[in-house]
């Protein structure tokens, strides 16, 4: 558990926005729209792998035509090669048998490879839609997440291309497998008697009106399932999250109702749907016997005038009993069909978002940042909201520690964030060593700052991992200094594999004062040319903060860097250049601590109170 | 915890399935009746040919009439109507029932997550114990309702299937035979590939899932290092990794069914030529021959299934192996068998004396979620630590600490000395490992939970909150959860945590926050959360750093309003800074495991420099040079190592 997960704030003076992909009414043309998109994607998936895909597809065409053609065979060898044999002639025996064989083995083989070749046709486009979800999340910007809950990534990334591997996976091919097979087959049974092949065909009408009946309600109830299930997992993941919380406050009574009842919602739902299934698959299979049935009165008489021979007969009963055989899978494709559908558009919509802040595409080189920030005529608003920050003006010159004080709310945050460029600004221009942010290459802009903030998350992985977050390629000495100049060495080697010990779930086993350590120690080893510091000290003791002040004070001045200090506590401040007090989006002191504090003005009176709290 | 042998994913499929047997018995008879039914279906499709046979040796005998014809379509149509009538009713039978037992497992699983222990939880990712909840349990309810039946059903028609065959020709039933027998061992094969790559693959798209979970959460950090392309290419690994095993489940999956799709058909050929020249030859009729066919047909219908019925076998085996791996862990945190009770009530705020005796603590090892062998082997999975790092040196040694009742006691230390850990020891999230905590005298292992969670109310450092209302966050530890006096309470509680931005949210304190609803700020969070455990009313409060996101004005009035409610309450709570000490009657300094020093602040700045050097600030000690100095050194370090 940490403070990361749910403390998205959403954008301050801003209703959050809405997202295509999740309002449920759409008007005809927007519906359109994100048809062409999902469409689009799924074209782009498939262009990298159209080989392999015709290939499968000629498979699946041969190894149905192959299939259908058994009962045919049969009747050849009945009508053939039988009275030939009884006049002692066997070639067409052979020929039958060879025949029969030879359809057999091209099926089978041919079904294995198709088999074989869909998964990896459906996985491959998995791998790259996955990949892609995952690069373009990475490249959104920071506004974008904080109103897009993480919820809502995780289940595009899982449940929704579950949906769609179903669909690829087994649905297409079914489908495909299904239709040339229905196909094949009437030809089959046209050629060899067009009466059979009408009454096939007509008993094909209430199939498909049960099929259709069935599609339809399944869509609904499937559809309630999803929204059951959807709540039954926030539920659950949820109550695994908080169990801290759950078990103190004994909170597991209401949890069991809770769930007991989600857990009956979904129970419910769930049985509809496969009850629509009880009703659909005897029906076919009622339908096809009934059909079996004439087809046998009818061919059978026609035996009898000499319009037929026998074998005829027991391949047009054998081909009719087979014909509606995919008719059920084909009808539960279509459910695969309709979640894929909405999961695709879903996934499509979210690559579609488009990143606000985007680096540039012929960047400007910064091989050697040293840290002069300037903000000209800066003004900021998040999207279309009202004004954050006012136009403003602030020069911060290299190797300046620069100590943000102020309300929370007054915008110390979102002023270090455009500095880490999380935001662009909405007017003037924000510059780094003379050189527009926007203007960096991501590499250089991550060399050159880097930005510290509250949340301290650890990923999973050992300790050293994490540290060496802030420069990959830092050798073990290198991380284990960053980790003591910030006073993290002592308790990292305590912990039971040292610097190789697991952080576990979500950083489980180390406090949230431990975690921020680590988290300084990623940007003591990553040593920007400027480093912003947001809250980052807020759980430390104070013998760690006095630590970490002095490691940070001996890197600043070591190194001539230029840092921006953001932090409630103002012991802090004592290590800074210059202090700049702000409220309601303007900076309205500006100063070195001394002179504000001999100002008399709100950092003066700030500074008094804080001393008083002191001892 | 016993120590569990890593070979539970070798059980047998019996045994796995044993393990479903209680479960399940209620539902026995249905499902026997189920299957009663979907046996007399198949038996019925089995029986067509035989009737088939009948009319085509009518029809070929000189002289028929149209008579048998239509007498043989009546048949074939009363049977065929029966087997849909059957087929229906099987579902009927069974189909309910399934998913009774899928919500009754599933809410039992629910229910021994929740009593698990929080050291349980720690090792656990709640991805992984998700997708057993929900994937693993659909799959057994698909399993039994259908899987299992039809797994019993297709191995009676071919059995019956084959009777008939014989009835028809012994050459040719034994031709079908004959390609039958390499399937069942070639099935038997194939079981062992398929279970190792399902449970990889089942393992690999939970860890998958992990990745992303911690790529969103931990959006901030990867950005602010520019490390995105860092993590998309380990999750990128770890995708390709999951395709591997799909693809080769794939094969495995493809192979066998080719196997036992071109057996019997290899079969039906030979059976052509042979049954074509027994006809010639006539030893059989043709009407015989063509019901060999239609026999054939209708058992090369289960035959074929087999391969898949047989894979959903083995996965629903896995899927109830999983289930059982957590539900066989113990809950190591239970109610006392012969409870006690203390004097005062769980409601009311009566003061209560809480002591720390002997205590000592080491987190046990993890246990790891998922299939450790499994996931060793991953190189790209960064998997918990294993049991290599053994119990863990003990955080705890020998803590002894009383507070009278109604005393505020600070908790002091430097960060990892363990004061977390003593706190949540109080509530029994975890659990001693030796010596005892008391309140009024009576260990808390031998209250009742539910007893103790409401005597003792807890503020974590980090804030968890539900997604509910800001009201049902707030009084979820409260006496009373409804009516003017619960509204009394979430006022004085919202007061006292300065809070009282809920009344502006949209809709007030009914605002609800959360995964679906409004999102708080982290200070915003700590104060609802901080709220809350005040409004439990409990006799002992214990706070974990609970103003730590506050800027100091609010921490100030916080401060002032929280004294007051403290008066009341036996208080345990982790200061960082002098200003929260401030609120406390004794400071407590925790070093090296156990208790250091009690007293009043003044005395401990007195006669304690280790309390100096934790709680004091910057400017009102000297700094220490030491610190400095090694800070110094090792950036000298950092520099050379460049």
């Amino acid at each position: 558990m940490t403070a990361a997960p749910r403390t998205v704030a959403t954008p301050r003076g801003g209703a959050p926005r809405d997202h295509a992909e999740d309002s449920v009414d759409l008007t005809r043309e927007d519906s359109r729209a994100v048809r062409r998109r999902s469409l689009r994607l799924l074209k782009d998936l498939i262009h990298p792998v159209r080989v392999r895909f015709w290939a499968t597809l000629g498979m699946v065409v041969v190894s149905q035509a192959t299939k259908a053609a058994g009962p045919a065979i049969i009747a050849f060898g009945i009508d053939s090669a039988l009275p030939a044999l009884i006049h002692g002639r066997s070639l067409l025996v052979w020929l039958a048998g060879a025949m029969y064989l030879a359809a057999a083995l091209t099926t089978a083989l041919l079904t294995a490879g198709y088999v074989t070749s869909t998964a990896k046709l459906s996985q491959t486009m998995l791998l790259d839609l996955r990949v892609r979800v995952f690069r373009h999340t990475q490249r959104l910007s920071l506004d974008f997440h904080e109103h897009y809950t993480s919820g809502r990534i995780i289940s595009r990334q899982t449940s929704d291309l579950e949906a769609l591997r179903d669909l690829l996976d087994s649905g297409v091919s079914s489908l495909a497998s299904g239709v040339l097979f229905m196909l094949f087959t009437a030809s089959t049974v046209f050629l060899l008697d067009w009466m059979s092949g009408v009454i096939m065909l007509a008993a094909a009408v209430p199939m498909l009106a049960l099929a259709r009946w069935y599609q339809i309600r399944s869509q609904i109830a499937y559809r309630a399932s999803r929204v059951a299930s959807a709540r039954l997992i926030v539920h659950f993941v949820e109550s695994m999250t908080g169990i801290r919380a759950v078990k103190a406050f004994r909170k597991e009574p209401e949890n069991n109702e809770e769930f007991g009842a989600l857990t009956e919602d979904y129970r419910k739902v769930t049985a509809r749907s496969i009850q629509l299934n009880g009703i659909l698959q005897p029906g076919l299979v009622l339908i096809g016997n009934i059909t079996v049935s004439v087809v046998l009165l009818v061919a059978g008489l026609r035996v009898l005038d000499g319009g037929l021979a026998v074998g005829v007969l027991l391949a047009l009963v054998l081909s009719v009993k087979r014909f509606y055989q995919p008719i059920a899978d084909m009808a539960m494709f279509y459910n695969s069909f309709q979640s894929a559908q909405a999961a695709l558009e879903k996934v499509s919509g979210l690559l579609e978002e488009v990143p606000t802040v985007v680096p540039p595409k012929d960047p400007e080189p910064l091989p050697d940042p040293r840290g002069h920030i300037r903000f000209d005529r800066v003004e900021f608003r998040y999207g279309d909201g009202p004004l954050v920050l006012p136009e403003f003006s602030l020069d911060i010159p290299a190797g300046q520690t620069v100590a943000l004080v102020g309300a929370t709310g007054a915008g110390k945050s979102t002023l270090a964030k455009l500095v880490a460029r999380f935001y662009d600004v909405s007017a003037g221009a924000l510059t780094l060593d003379g050189v527009d942010l926007r203007r960096l290459s991501t590499p250089d802009l991550r060399r050159a700052v880097v930005m510290v903030t509250q949340e301290a998350f650890l990923f999973s992985g050992s300790v050293a991992d994490n540290i060496a977050l802030g420069r990959p390629t830092a050798a073990r000495e290198e991380i284990e200094a960053a980790a003591k100049a910030v006073g993290a060495h002592e308790f990292i080697s305590a912990l039971p594999d040292g610097y190789d010990t697991d952080v576990n779930k979500r950083g489980g086993r180390v406090s949230a004062g431990q975690r921020q350590l680590i988290s300084f120690a990623r940007a003591f080893l990553a040593a920007p040319a400027v480093l912003i510091l947001d809250e980052a000290t807020s759980s430390l003791d104070i013998p760690s903060e006095r630590l970490v002040q002095a490691g940070l004070s001996s890197l600043l001045a070591r190194r001539g860097r230029t840092a921006i200090i953001i932090a409630h506590r103002l012991s802090t401040v004592e290590i800074a250049d210059r202090v700049l007090v702000m409220d309601a989006g303007r900076i309205i002191e500006d100063g070195t601590p001394e002179e504000l504090i001999r100002g008399g003005g709100r950092f003066a009176a700030l500074h008094g109170a804080w001393r008083e709290s002191l001892v | 915890m016993p120590a569990k042998a890593p070979t539970t994913n070798q059980t047998s499929f019996r045994s796995s399935l044993a393990r479903l047997a209680p479960e399940a018995r209620p539902i026995v008879p249905r499902l026997i009746a189920g299957l009663g039914v979907g046996l007399s279906a198949s038996v019925l499709a089995v029986l067509v040919p035989q009737v088939f046979r009948a009319v085509i040796d009518a029809l070929l005998r000189p002289g028929a009439g149209p008579s048998a014809v239509v007498l043989a379509a009546a048949v074939v149509l009363v049977m065929g109507v029966f087997e849909a009538v059957l087929t229906f009713l099987r579902r009927l039978f069974v189909l309910d029932p399934a998913t009774n037992v899928e919500a009754s497992l599933r809410v039992k699983l629910y229910r021994h997550l929740q009593l698990l222990p929080v050291s349980f939880h720690d090792g656990w990712g709640s991805g992984q114990l998700l997708s057993r909840a929900m994937t693993d349990l659909n799959l057994l309810r698909r399993w039994l309702a259908f899987g299992a039946i039809y797994l019993v059903i297709s191995f009676a028609t071919v059995i019956v299937g084959i009777s008939m065959l014989f009835t028809i020709s012994w050459q040719l039933a034994l031709i079908f035979l004959a390609a039958a027998v390499p399937i069942s061992i070639y099935s038997f094969r194939f079981r062992r590939q398929y279970v190792a790559a399902s449970r990889r693959s089942q393992d690999q798209a939970g860890d998958l899932a992990t990745a992303v979970e911690e790529s969103v959460h931990g959006i901030r950090v990867l950005k602010a290092f520019g490390r995105s392309r860092e993590a998309l290419e380990n999750f990128a690994l770890q995708a390709e990794g999951l395709r591997e095993t799909e693809v080769t489940k794939a094969r495995h999956l493809a192979v066998f069914s080719m196997v036992v799709t071109l057996l019997p058909e290899l079969a039906l050929g030979t059976g052509l030529m042979v049954g074509l020249w027994l006809a010639a030859t006539g030893q059989i009729t043709v009407g015989a021959l063509a019901a060999f066919f239609a026999t054939a047909a209708a058992v090369a219908n289960p035959v074929e299934m087999s391969g898949a019925l047989v894979g959903m076998a083995l996965t629903a085996k896995t899927a109830i192996d999983r289930h059982y791996e957590v539900m066989d862990e113990p809950v190591a945190i239970t109610d006392p068998v012969e409870p006690t009770r203390v004097s005062s009530q769980p409601s009311g705020a009566q003061r209560a004396a809480l002591a720390f005796r002997d205590v000592l603590f080491a987190y046990e090892p993890p246990r790891p979620g998922g299939v450790p062998s499994d996931r060793a082997k991953a190189p790209q999975t960064p998997g918990p630590a294993l049991a290599s790092d053994g119990c863990g040196r003990p955080v705890l040694r020998g803590v002894n600490l009383e507070l009278a009742p109604g005393e505020t006691m600070a908790l002091v230390g430097v960060t990892g000395s363990g004061k977390s850990t003593l706190l949540q020891l109080v509530p029994r999230l975890y659990e001693v490992s030796g010596g005892a905590v008391e309140i009024d005298g009576v260990d808390v292992r031998r209250l009742p939970l539910a007893e103790l969670r409401s005597l003792v109310s807890v503020a974590f450092e980090d804030s968890t909150l539900f997604s509910n209302s800001i009201r049902d966050n707030v009084l979820l530890g409260a006496p009373v959860r409804e009516g003017p006096d619960a509204d009394a309470i979430l006022e004085e509680a919202l007061d006292v945590a300065q809070a009282q931005f809920a009344y502006s949210l949209p809709e007030g304190v009914d605002t609800r926050i959360g995964e679906e609803g409004l999102s708080l700020s982290g200070g915003q969070r700590q104060r609802i959360a901080l709220a809350r455990a005040i409004a439990a009313k409990p006799s002992v409060l214990v706070l974990d750093d609970p103003l730590s996101a506050l800027d100091v004005a609010t921490e100030e009035r916080v401060e002032a309003r929280l004294r007051e409610v403290l008066a009341e309450t036996t208080t345990l709570i982790v200061a960082h800074r002098p200003s929260t000490v401030a609120l406390a009657d004794r400071v407590a300094l925790l070093r090296d495991g156990v208790i250091d020093d009690v007293g009043t602040h003044s005395e401990l700045l007195a006669r304690n420099p280790h309390y100096r050097y934790v709680i004091a600030s910057l400017d009102t000690e000297p700094r220490d040079l030491d610190s400095e100095l090694d800070a110094d050194d090792s950036m000298d370090d950092l520099e050379e190592a460049r």
